[in-house]
């Protein structure tokens, strides 16, 4: 009688997407310095001060100490045995999908990324990154006719150079830490959004990034600037085929946020995470950031994080603007060996601003996943007011949880709430589902999408379900 | 109701159930047969509680040796879920919060996997919300109940309806009531009382246990059972109950003296 399957046996599903496109493939040689960095940027006809930023980055990045402090073990990192460029080859500039080859666009419909003309999702504009490069973007011109800007980095680089040269690095310093001042000097593709005073972006945003070769690194930048008054709503996808060796993951986000303007950004991280002995898997070291430059500006971040071996991420908020809100919403789901210290940080500076966060982390196998997060009040922040929410949910006995709330205030004016939770799906409450005739494979994803319901319900709702489905595919195994 | 030629449902055979190594039920035999109420009376500890989860399938609770028949089928075998599907109800004396998940959701996915069972078709959100407002009528309950989380923040009562309202839902064969007066004030119990026999058909059987009459003097019982140290020690009608409740369970404990000394 009863179960045959525990809860810690279905957490494992085969990952889908870690097949490899062949297609013939155009890298620089392995190793980092200041020639690779002039080779990166001649590559790409970029402008000088782009030349000076990235060898500015480097240099800087040649003096600093990978970060040790996260909850996170792995093996020291070669950063001489990584290539810092890969393309697939094809001819020149595309004027047009029809030229881009079908094999790259076979990749995106595999993925459920369709971005051909005629598969293509209605109402969500794409930008397609394969390895270093952008290989397409939908919907440009539905998107000019109202002003918005929706490229690939370098296009942008070449197009908007003024913007670039204002904003870039003017949320996450180019002397941030170690993986951002990495990032600054050899990022190679990635998107941009520039939405104009005024205008609510009518269609949804959406990046999805695609790792294809085993001994590349990727590092995309994203620049999300939205003008007075202004609205968009973002997302994006990752994933990765499954390789052996371990791949390197260093991206940086920044998003700037004038008055009365809002940014939702949204990410469903499915990174290929390795086997179930740890071997193999993307290490994920990201840096994002908002600023909340404007008054009674918005900033919401919600993320999902399935994959990666490896996470490193505090996507953050800082609070400029008098009566800015920032919010952080979070669901990171861990199996097997793969390790995630992930968080926030929401610095309060101006006047009566708010922030919430709400994080839920699931931890199956024997992974381990922390929560990490700064809620920092200044001294000008008067009437500011966080609200925290840190919820562990264990599967398993072998899984460990842990949270590392940080809270610092300088204004007595001010209030900070933070609460936070630990459970276990249990025996009784699986046996109550299943006594009313639910699988048990099927009561226990029930029971951790409710347990997520809180961060799904931010999420745009396009991809609410999606996100639904990937963490049932992740708990979904071998019962029957 | 008792008829003579009425199919049997349920048949226990000498069965042995234990708890972490801790035997429980000691041979237990029962039969029930369609259209009949049997309740199962009894102290704190013998063995009632348990035998309903065994029914079941509780995983924490290991049957050593015995057997329980449904419609011929080993009920044994079955995973708890699929017990349920073959129309096999447990209604719960302490019902589980499940936080997060949406009642109506709960109620939705569990009713179709009993019509599925029984080849009926699959209800979708707007079909099911039609059926479960005419149950909703059978408990009494708000509409409101549905948007919350499964039991979660539910008073004694508001968990005992919403059991019914599944059996309603659900239409088991056999339906076990766990200790569904307990925690009930009696204007909450008449209600529930009702929604039992208003489910009971003459296809299908009721399992009640309970420690006090009160809930029999609103759902007659065709038999009385009273257990005691793992065993249905002795079998009656309607009227055991009543002699339990002036004289309570001492003579219990003298029959099993004088059973453990004849033995």
């Amino acid at each position: 009688m009863a179960n045959q399957t525990s809860v810690a046996e279905i957490v494992s599903e085969p990952y889908k997407y870690g097949f490899v496109t062949d297609i013939e493939t155009e890298k620089i040689a392995k190793g980092l310095s200041e020639e690779v960095i002039h080779l990166i940027s001649a590559k790409k006809q970029e402008p000088k001060f782009l030349l000076d930023f990235r060898l500015k980055s480097y240099r800087q990045w040649l003096k600093m100490k990978e970060p040790n402090w996260a909850e996170l073990k792995y093996p020291p990192i070669d950063y001489q045995d990584i290539i810092y460029y890969a393309a697939p080859k094809q001819n020149e500039k595309k004027s047009s999908l029809s030229e881009v080859d079908p094999k790259l666009l076979e990749t995106f419909d595999k993925l459920g990324i369709p971005i051909s003309e005629q598969k293509r999702l209605s109402n969500v504009a794409v930008d397609a990154v394969f390895d270093s490069v952008s290989i397409a973007t939908t919907y440009k011109e539905k998107l000019a006719e109202h002003g918005v800007a929706f490229c690939s980095i370098s296009e942008a680089i070449v197009e908007y150079p003024e913007l670039i040269e204002k904003y870039l690095g003017s949320v996450v310093p180019f002397s941030d830490n170690f993986f951002a001042a990495l990032n600054s000097a050899v990022f190679s593709d990635g998107s941009f959004v520039y939405i104009p005073k005024g205008v609510d972006c009518p269609m949804e945003l959406s990046s999805y990034f695609r790792i294809n070769s085993g001994d590349i690194g990727q590092f995309e930048r994203t620049l999300i600037i939205a003008e007075e008054g202004s609205s968009v709503s973002y997302l994006e996808g990752c994933t990765a085929p499954m390789f052996d060796t371990n791949t390197l993951h260093a991206a940086v986000v920044e998003l700037i946020a004038l008055n009365d303007s809002s940014i939702k950004y949204s990410t469903v991280q499915n990174w290929y995470s390795g086997n179930e002995k740890g071997i193999g898997g993307i290490y994920n070291f990201v840096t994002k950031r908002g600023h909340c430059r404007g008054k009674r500006s918005k900033i919401s971040w919600s993320q999902v994080e399935t994959g990666s071996a490896i996470t490193w991420k505090y996507p953050s908020c800082i609070l400029q603007g008098d009566q800015s809100i920032g919010e952080f919403y979070s669901v990171a789901l861990t199996n097997n060996k793969q390790k995630a210290d992930t968080g926030t940080k929401m610095i309060h500076i101006g006047e009566n601003t708010r922030s919430t966060i709400v994080s839920k982390g699931i931890s199956a196998g024997q992974s381990s996943n922390s929560y990490r997060g700064l809620v920092q009040i200044g001294p000008k922040a008067s009437g500011a007011k966080n609200y925290s929410q840190c919820d562990s949910m264990l599967i398993g006995d072998q899984a460990e949880a842990n949270t590392y709330p940080y809270i610092r205030s300088q204004q007595p004016e001010s209030s900070i709430e933070h609460e936070a939770s630990t459970c276990r799906i249990s025996e009784d409450q699986l046996f109550y589902l299943q006594s009313r005739g639910i699988g048990f494979e099927e009561a226990v994803s029930m029971m951790v999408s409710g347990f997520c319901r809180d961060v799904f319900n931010q999420l745009p709702m396009e991809f609410a379900a999606e996100a639904d489905k990937l963490l049932a595919l992740k708990l979904e195994g071998s019962v029957g | 109701m008792i008829r003579e030629n009425s199919e049997l449902l349920i048949e226990i055979t000498d069965l042995h159930a234990s708890v972490e190594d801790q035997p429980i039920l000691n041979g237990v035999n029962l039969k029930i047969k369609a259209g009949e109420i049997h309740a199962i009376m009894g102290r704190n500890g013998s063995g009632k509680s348990t035998l309903s989860k065994v029914i079941a399938g509780h995983p924490a609770y290991k049957v050593t040796s015995g057997s329980i028949s449904f419609q011929g089928i080993n009920l044994l075998e079955l995973e708890p879920e699929d017990r349920a599907r073959q129309g096999i109800f447990l209604g719960f004396q302490y019902p589980i919060e499940i936080p997060g998940v949406s009642n109506l959701e709960f109620l939705r996915v569990a009713t179709n996997s009993r019509r599925k069972q029984l080849s009926h078709e699959e209800l979708d959100t707007f079909e099911f919300e039609d059926v479960v407002r005419e149950k909703l009528k059978i408990v009494q309950m708000d509409e409101a109940f549905l948007n919350r989380s499964v039991n979660e923040g539910f008073s004694g009562g508001e968990k005992k309806r919403n059991e019914i309202l599944q059996m309603a839902l659900l239409e088991p064969m056999v339906s076990i009531l766990d200790e569904t007066d307990s925690g009930l004030d009696i204007d909450a119990l008449q209600i529930v009382a009702a929604g039992v026999n208003k489910l009971a058909k003459a296809e299908t059987a009721t399992l009640l246990i309970t420690h006090y009459q009160r809930l029999l003097n609103e759902i007659t019982p065709d038999f009385v059972h009273v257990m005691a140290a793992g065993k249905i020690l002795k079998t009656g009608n309607k009227d055991l109950a009543l002699e339990l409740e002036t004289s309570g369970y001492e003579w219990v404990d003298q029959e099993i003296k004088n059973e453990a000394g004849n033995s």
